[in-house]
């Protein structure tokens, strides 16, 4: 299956031919070539990435997402305009997850909102949204005197996430990591490389962070084979989509396209605590208030399996009668807490944890339970 | 890995190995590789029927389900109890770990199925070697 040309359509990020070259087996995401996963002989599989990431140190290249930029006079005003939270709390290097979101209340895609400067944000946002979430950040911020501008191609971005990224990592930059707090960014010297941007943030639920770098081809794979040697006394292990997967399930990260989208509505999705209605105004805030005041009729919740089965994207939820109520957004195996755990939307009155359902597997309902969530939650240090 | 020649094989990528009457039918090095790490096996009750080319069960990696093909038409006689507990020896050994035994209602269905040899050749174009 490594073998397999991607079609001329399909993208290739800069790390393109470094993940062919290391065997990984290769599926087309959104219009992107990606590793879904590394193979057996060099100790990976998404089992072992995964659990690579929660034990040790993960690297992914996450260089399909897309960048965003937005700068001057009023560039504060203009993210404030488009994203449901509040990027007036930011300081400098600082960063928030976010949303941006329809007129209707929906989702355009979610972002994490990263304040650079005095009057310069980085939106990090999907690979399947680029170019329809730059139009729309431009479309939305004409009346704001600041600039737009798309960065997704400047860069090539990885991940490096679990326990000990951060020790990782420090071995290759003069940037002091200790003083960077979660959700917070610095610059520094990083692989020889003047001024990286380095964030600690992810979509792991783990420690780590992600940092950008040029995105020719040659100093991609450099950085890239140098962070591997550096990792190797953790136990790094390059880390595909696969795992990328199933990581953000166990930590209750949503998908775009799964547990958000253009129909699904901030309080449906449970990210009422990112969406700031304190604001006076924003994209989507009257549709919000209508559709809390007329009250949310559907949920995302956590499902646990408690038949055998495995409970995947796209599968009918059913109440103990059998009759269909809703649907799986993500679901599969979840590889560091060894059970079958899904997402779902449910009727709001069939969302409290406890609640048994069905899940339809190739049409017999197997038992599951309204689980909290995250499933998984590192633990403190 | 190299294929071995005690059995035939299918262009869905199992293997069945005769005794007589009697055959274990598992999956290949190549299902496995493709598959990723198994995680679980819907597998036919003892007793029911297998028809030669039909479907009799599924096979689950993390991210797949991917359908199993009756190799030959019989009757199921037992299932590997292994597969529940740790389907994951199904990727370390696919040629030593058997889903099920069956007795075969026609043995000579085996003759139209691939040799190791070919076998090897139909994957290696499959793979694009």
């Amino acid at each position: 299956m490594s073998a397999v040309e991607a079609t001329p359509t399909v993208r290739k990020t800069a790390l393109n031919a470094v993940h062919r070259q290391m065997g990984a087996k290769m599926v087309e995401f959104n219009g992107w070539d990606m590793p879904v996963e590394y193979p057996a002989s060099i100790g990976c599989g998404i089992i072992n990435e995964h659990m690579a990431v929660r034990t040790a140190v993960g690297i992914f290249d996450v260089s399909h997402m897309g960048d965003i930029r937005l700068a001057g006079p009023q560039a504060l005003a203009a993210v404030q305009h488009i994203s449901m939270n509040d990027a007036s709390r930011l300081a400098i290097g600082q960063a928030q997850y976010s949303a941006l979101l329809y007129p209707k209340g929906t989702f355009v895609d979610d972002v994490v909102v990263h304040r650079l400067g005095e009057e310069d944000y980085l939106l990090v946002i999907n690979a399947g949204t680029r170019e329809k979430d730059f139009n729309w950040v431009r479309d939305n911020t004409r009346q704001f005197d600041c600039v737009v501008e798309n960065l997704s191609d400047d860069f090539t971005q990885i991940a490096i996430q679990g326990p000990k990224a951060v020790k990782l990592l420090q071995k290759l930059t003069d940037a002091d990591l200790s003083t960077v707090k979660f959700y917070w960014v610095t610059r520094g010297k990083m692989c020889g490389l003047p001024n990286i941007l380095m964030g600690r943030t992810g979509y792991t639920a783990e420690d780590g962070f992600e940092i950008y770098i040029p995105s020719d081809e040659a100093t991609s794979a450099r950085v890239w084979y140098e962070i591997l040697e550096a990792g190797k006394e953790f136990g790094v292990l390059p880390c595909g989509l696969g795992a990328r997967n199933t990581l953000r399930l166990e930590g209750k990260l949503p998908l775009y396209g799964h547990e958000i989208s253009d129909t699904i509505n901030v309080w449906e999705a449970g990210l009422d605590r990112f969406c700031k209605m304190e604001k006076p105004e924003f994209v989507g805030r009257a549709a919000l208030e209508q559709a809390k005041a007329a009250g949310v009729k559907r949920s995302l919740v956590g499902l646990e399996m408690t038949e055998r089965g495995i409970a995947r994207d796209g599968y009918k939820v059913l109440d103990s009668d059998g009759r269909a109520i809703g649907y799986v957004t993500s679901g599969s195996p979840a590889p560091f807490l060894k059970k079958n755990i899904a997402l779902a939307y449910v009727p709001t009155e069939l969302a409290a944890v406890g609640t048994p359902v069905k899940v339809e597997i190739r049409g017999q309902g197997a038992g599951a339970v309204v689980v909290p969530t995250p499933f998984y939650k590192r633990p403190k240090k | 890995m190299p294929y071995p020649t005690d059995r035939k094989y299918t262009k869905e990528h199992e293997w069945i190995q005769a005794n007589g009457n009697s055959a274990a039918v598992g999956i290949t090095d190549y299902a496995q590789q493709s598959l990723g790490d198994i995680v679980f096996f819907e597998a036919p009750k003892v007793g029911s029927e297998l028809t030669a080319g039909k479907t009799f069960g599924t096979v689950e990696s993390v991210k797949a389900v991917s359908d199993l093909f009756a190799p030959a038409s019989g009757t199921v006689t037992e299932i590997n109890g292994d597969l529940a507990t740790s389907p994951e020896n199904v990727n370390k050994d696919p040629h030593g770990s058997w889903m099920l035994k069956m007795t075969l209602k026609n043995p000579g269905e085996l003759d139209a199925l691939l040799s190791a040899a070919d076998y090897e050749k139909f994957v290696a174009e499959e793979a694009g070697h």
